[in-house]
């Protein structure tokens, strides 16, 4: 059992957000980069797949050098291999690209993803790649089982849960709920220092052009200052509450 | 033409379909397109079709059959495929569920078409499609442009205003696909329902929501019976859902759901940054907390200083007077 998981460097959930000068980007300056929560998930079922199957588990992220951080934590988690792949990719469908001619290379029996990057938030990419290699795809996974070349998973979607059959190779996108990630261990650190983090480069004609350009980044509008109720008792309180969300703001 | 691909479940079409018609319709004024086709896929498509308004759709395709008879994201996207084909379509507009998300990325991957993922508007730009969409859960707003000829977007619940229902029908036609089943190798075998009646979180016009001010799980059912006298959904925060009182599918923030429903009301939630990018976009924000400090202060339109466990009884009491 080969997998691939892919990885993205992002910022930390925590972030206030600045707007770069550009207007196009975030100020990237004092901002706390992390793996994308969901990759987490992705990360820690390939190494429990690997437990249970054997195999290696492969990380791989597009980026530039200090994308190679993201790879770092991935092999301190556990995994055998990083690869960083170099390409002019700038939106989801030349990153999707890039990342398809490389597995189609490493040739994997499963790909793993984060159901999205808390950054753009698009949440396609696995969904891209499996399409560019004409494989089968789960998305938003809570639980996954492999057997003899096929699987079952279920996904979350509204109000329930889909319980998918499918056939390898395929592309999983993690949901938190997978499981629970482990921590990096000291000697897991240690070691991960140490691998070597092979470079792929993909050339421009495999990347193809953009299908997306950013044309402006703002901060939302400011809401402002509402209707604040305190030293009341609970019971005036609610009354009030209730009384201006019926008449004023016509809601209930 | 735009293609808008609704859903729908057990004959009838869902509360985002009709939205989604809106949106199609924002589409087609952008690329003056020429009109909207509504694509239905799967059991019961002919029979939501007939609740398609004359005034939404020229056309309603329907793709029936053993093929489609369960969500299986290769065959659907052949349909997809096949009915933008049929319609000559320059725009394909999704709805930003679990269906459309899973769905769109394969329809753009095959058209080499950008994907809009989850806008709240869309525009013309330079004689293509562009679109609004908030990014780090909400943190910022992006205007993103779909290079090429054709583009494809998934808009998100509660964005788009639905149109009116009702009316002459549109014209349906049957839409058929060519489906080979060695080409779909990933296919849902059931459907596990599982909101115990109350609405789902991402599509609700009101949710009531829980963090650690409730100060154990067992008081979260005074959330559920605020929520129940509102006829809302129950979301809950990172905090409580790491901790075990709630399942995570009820979790708004940036590592959940980013919800915006006309009627948010945060109880016993302090307004952690990552909690407060998936519900800012809420149209009104009501916050209950002890702390008169909590930044979630600084976002609620109305908001009680105040111990939640006290205040929400009294809630849902006065909410049951005045619903009768």
């Amino acid at each position: 059992m080969n997998i691939v998981v892919l990885v993205k460097q992002v910022p930390d959930t925590a972030t206030r957000i600045k707007i770069a000068s550009g207007g196009t980007e975030i100020e990237r300056q004092g901002v706390n980069f992390v793996v994308n929560p969901y990759d987490e998930f992705a990360i820690e079922e390939a190494l429990r797949l690997r437990e249970q199957h054997q195999g290696q588990v492969t990380v791989l992220t597009v980026g530039d050098e200090k994308s190679e951080e993201a790879l770092r934590t991935a092999l301190a988690m556990g995994a055998d291999e990083a690869v960083r792949v170099s390409a002019a990719a700038t939106d989801s469908m030349t990153t999707a690209r890039a990342i398809a001619s490389v597995v189609h290379g490493l040739a994997p029996d499963l790909v793993i993803a984060g159901k999205q990057a808390v950054d753009d938030d698009e949440g396609q990419v696995g969904s891209l790649v499996a399409a560019l290699l004409d494989w089968p795809q789960v998305t938003v996974v809570t639980k996954l089982e492999l057997k003899d070349g096929t699987g079952v998973a279920e996904r979350e979607v509204e109000g329930g849960v889909e319980i998918v059959d499918f056939s390898l190779p395929a592309v999983i996108t993690a949901q938190k709920g997978l499981n629970e990630p482990r921590y990096a261990s000291l000697p897991g650190i240690m070691k991960a220092k140490r691998k070597e983090i092979r470079q792929v480069s993909v050339d421009a004609k495999t990347v193809g052009e953009p299908t997306l350009r950013t044309l402006s980044l703002q901060l939302p509008p400011e809401r402002s200052a509402g209707k604040i109720l305190s030293g009341m008792d609970a019971s005036s309180a609610a009354k009030e509450l209730v009384r201006l969300l019926h008449e004023e703001a016509k809601l209930i | 033409m735009i293609l808008a691909v609704l859903e729908a479940e057990g004959g009838a079409l869902k509360k985002i379909s009709f939205e989604l018609l809106t949106a199609a319709a924002r589409a087609d004024e952008a690329l003056s397109s020429g009109g909207v086709t509504a694509l239905l896929i799967g059991p019961g498509a002919a029979a939501a079709a007939s609740s398609v308004p004359a005034a939404t759709a020229r056309e309603v395709l329907c793709a029936e059959g053993v093929a489609f008879e369960h969500y299986a994201p290769q065959a659907y996207a052949q349909a997809v495929l096949a009915a933008s084909e049929a319609a000559s379509a320059k725009a394909i507009v999704f709805g930003a569920t679990s269906y459309g998300r899973d769905l769109a990325p394969r329809v753009a991957a095959a058209l080499s078409a950008g994907l809009l993922m989850d806008v709240t508007d869309l525009f013309a730009h330079e004689g293509g499609l562009a679109a609004r969409r908030p990014v780090y859960a909400g943190k910022a707003i992006a205007q993103e442009h779909a290079l090429g000829e054709r583009a494809v977007a998934a808009v998100r619940p509660n964005a788009f205003a639905a149109r009116s229902q009702g009316g002459a029908a549109a014209p349906a036609r049957a839409l058929a696909v060519e489906v080979e089943a060695q080409n779909v190798r990933a296919k849902v075998r059931e459907v596990r329902r599982e909101t115990g009646g109350r609405p789902e979180l991402s599509e609700a016009e009101v949710i009531v929501s829980g963090g650690r001010g409730l100060k154990e799980p067992a008081n979260f059912v005074l959330v559920e019976q605020l929520a129940d006298a509102l006829g809302a959904a129950v979301g809950a925060t990172r905090a409580v859902v790491d901790a075990g009182w709630r399942p995570h599918h009820e979790q708004v923030g940036q590592t959940g759901k980013t919800v915006s429903p006309g009627l948010y009301v945060a109880v016993g939630i302090s307004g952690a940054v990552q909690h407060i990018a998936g519900m800012s976009s809420s149209r009104t924000i009501v916050a209950i907390n002890r702390d008169g400090e909590a930044p979630i202060f600084k976002l609620a339109d109305y908001g009680i200083v105040g111990d939640a466990l006290e205040v929400l009884p009294e809630l849902t009491r006065e909410v049951g007077r005045l619903k009768g």
